[in-house]
């Protein structure tokens, strides 16, 4: 048994091989060779077929083998040995190119599983030895050098430096590690080496965990599919009983058996499978999870996003916005606090860093952090403060009227105010604010093209801190002071209403607001709370992979639905052929063949990335087939 | 109770992996059992004082599926 389906291509070989054979023979005027040459052909191919058609019936599924294992044998007996080579050619290398067609669909999932590596330098007797990676247990120390991928997730136990995170995160920025610090399979060290306790290894992996997913989102069943599926377990059988009734009650065999060549679902199985994994390939390619075909459909149906505001709608992390200079040279004293600012450990503190980006001029010495108020030192034996309005006050330094009105300005805009005094002078006001994505404006505009009637922000914050954010990124409804219980009411309340929700948030905090909405979507964030709870996971922190998912889900669809009109449409069409008497067995299976390849190429368009899916002008010219 | 992942050589057709899914369940000790078509993988919960993962897998070859690898790991 399995020596024939593993030579099936053979069979098809030696099938097609015969056919031509017997083309020459008839060139020749050999008859009787031609006639042997396409009865050994239809033998020849109808065996692997046949095999199939056995073990299909022992567990009761009537299978399309078996409706072209009956029409061959059928042909066979009535002598028409032409029907029956051509017909098993075709069917044996059509399978062929299914299988070659397939495999492309499948392509994008494959190389991500690739990445990871199958084996290690693991730690024996403190050399490093090469081992499968199934050797590695939990508490191995593995050697990972540069240019090598990280084959587990663990800790380092020695040596440092920089890794390439993008295949957990989807972002391709060098992250600096040492001693104590996180690794994960298939990020890349690009230089130095270190030595690595394994913590967790293949499936358990946060990458392994990703493929996962995104190997059985594939395999998970739309709406669509499941009524294929439905439709097809009594599809088949009916054939067969219309193709039996015909035969008995017209007495042509030949008519019956062409019947159940027609009749074959080529097509329609394959059509919405193939849409569902070449959809959810594209996206993993991109760094969108979508977890299946259900979730596609049900995306696609979303008309109100609701999002999270800090973290998702912002960047998360405060930065500066605003430096007023007020005495002296501003780049001089940016670069004294930024020296102070590196020595010290706080959101405000690392907004003030990544903003100057500190020289290595200054000596800064009796450090001291003044809790609630700020941090005094001495840089360059000039004594720097660095606080709020507070810390002036008590250290009396002079706040002019004009000052006053500046901090009064900033704080009603909703910004941290940072007040440098050198040398007991004040000399910059800085304001720090955490900030909109740039991205999001555009984002949302596009999402409003493409379907999405309602956005909704919800905010732990307060009202007027939502407001700001909300104004920027033009959504009209906004609540604050929420907590994460309330923003699940919310939900619940809109869906009462009739609505499909999608709830965009960092996959943190938000939990139970990404459960109950139709569909939840975590934002830059590979972890495994995210990619557990949400149903789209947007590994990169790009607004614009919202709107790419969106559009995803719509094209996947969309997809699947014209496979299920071409596949429909076929049948249809051959057996009108049928009846005005210009289709038979073998032009039937050819046509059936060809749809086959139609509808897999059809699903492939999905894979192209050359056209850009959230291009504005790509998508206003294409918005109408969504209305 | 272990957890067994087969992976099999590129399936083509679905109505492979209703027959595979099928035969499968079928099993004794086998539970939770799935074919993912696209993965080409058969994952399963398997209760092993009843039957092998090898057991497994034979079933799967002998109708006519090519096994390229087994993986099984304890369920806590």
């Amino acid at each position: 048994m399995r020596f024939i389906t593993k030579y099936k291509n053979i069979f098809a070989l030696i099938n097609g091989l015969l056919l031509i054979l017997a083309g020459i023979f008839k060139l020749i005027n050999l008859n009787i060779g031609t006639e042997w040459a396409l009865i050994i052909a239809g033998i020849v191919g109808v065996v692997p077929i046949g095999m199939q058609a056995i073990s299909a019936l022992k567990i009761k599924v009537i299978s399309i083998d078996v409706l072209v294992t009956i029409a061959v044998i059928g042909a066979i007996l009535i002598n028409e040995p032409v029907e029956a080579a051509v017909v098993t050619f075709l069917f044996l290398f059509g399978n062929y190119l299914e299988q070659k067609t397939l495999a492309k669909t499948r392509s994008a999932i494959k190389e991500l599983a690739k990445i990871t590596p199958k084996t290690a330098l693991k730690i024996v007797d403190q050399q490093p030895q090469i081992v499968e990676i199934d050797e590695v247990e939990i508490g191995d120390q593995i050697q990972v050098n540069a240019g090598m991928q990280a084959p587990v997730d663990g800790e380092i136990l020695y040596g440092d430096g920089y890794f390439n995170e993008s295949a957990v995160t989807g972002e391709s920025k060098f992250m600096n590690k040492s001693i104590g610090d996180s690794v994960f399979a298939g990020t890349s060290l690009e230089n130095g080496s270190v030595i690595v306790k394994t913590g967790r290894v293949g499936e358990d992996t946060v990458f392994g965990k990703i493929v996962e997913l995104v190997e059985d989102a594939q395999d998970d069943k739309s709406t669509q599919e499941q009524f294929i599926d439905h439709f097809s377990k009594y599809y088949t059988p009916i054939i067969l009983l219309l193709a039996i009734v015909v035969g008995l009650i017209t007495r042509n065999l030949q008519l019956a058996i062409t019947i159940l060549v027609l009749g074959c679902p080529g097509a329609l199985v394959i059509g919405v499978p193939v849409s569902n994994v070449a959809g959810i390939g594209r996206g993993a390619k991109q760094g969108v999870l979508i977890k299946g075909g259900q979730v596609m459909s049900t995306f696609k149906k979303v008309d109100t996003m609701i999002f999270d505001k800090t973290g998702t709608l912002t960047v998360g992390r405060p930065a500066v916005t605003t430096v007023v200079n007020f005495n002296g040279e501003q780049k001089v004293a940016l670069e004294m606090v930024a020296a102070v600012e590196q020595k010290v450990s706080h959101p405000l503190a690392d907004a003030i860093v990544k903003f100057v980006a500190p020289t290595t001029d200054f000596m800064v010495n009796e450090l001291m952090v003044i809790k609630g108020r700020g941090v005094a030192a001495n840089v360059n034996k000039v004594k720097v403060l660095i606080g709020n309005q507070a810390m002036m006050r008590e250290q009396q330094i002079n706040v002019s009227e004009v000052m006053e009105k500046q901090l009064d300005n900033l704080s009603q805009n909703n910004q941290t105010v940072v007040i440098v005094a050198i040398d007991g002078v004040v000399r910059l006001i800085i304001g720090i604010k955490d900030v909109i994505r740039p991205e999001v404006a555009e984002s949302l505009i596009k999402l409003r093209k493409l379907g999405i009637k309602r956005m909704v922000m919800l905010t732990g914050d307060t009202q007027i801190s939502g407001e700001i954010i909300a104004k920027e990124a033009r959504i009209d409804e906004i609540h604050g002071n929420l907590l994460p219980a309330d923003k699940a009411e919310f939900i619940k309340q809109l869906q009462a209403n009739g609505h499909k929700v999608a709830f965009v948030g960092d996959g943190i905090n938000d939990s139970p607001s990404l459960k109950i909405a139709e569909i939840g979507i975590a934002m830059g964030n590979g972890t495994d709370v995210a990619i557990e709870t949400s149903d789209v996971v947007l590994l990169k922190s790009d607004f614009g992979k919202l709107v790419e998912s969106y559009r995803l889900s719509q094209r996947t669809v969309r997809n699947m639905y014209e496979n299920i009109g071409i596949a429909l449409g076929t049948v249809l069409l051959l057996f009108i052929g049928l009846w005005l008497g210009f289709i038979y067995m073998a032009s039937g299976m050819l046509i059936h063949e060809i749809s086959i390849l139609i509808v897999v190429v059809n699903a492939m368009r999905l894979l192209s990335v050359s056209k850009n899916l959230t291009d504005i002008n790509y998508l206003s010219t294409k918005i109408k087939y969504n209305k | 109770m272990k957890k067994v992942i087969l992976k099999l050589d590129e399936l083509s057709c679905p109505s492979c992996m209703v027959k595979i899914n099928k035969a499968v369940a079928e099993i004794p000790g086998v539970t939770n059992s799935k074919v993912l078509f696209n993965a080409s993988k058969v994952k399963l919960d398997l209760n092993e004082q009843q039957n092998s993962a090898q057991t497994v897998a034979k079933v799967v070859e002998d109708l006519g599926y090519q096994v390229l690898e087994i993986k099984e790991k304890e369920l806590i």
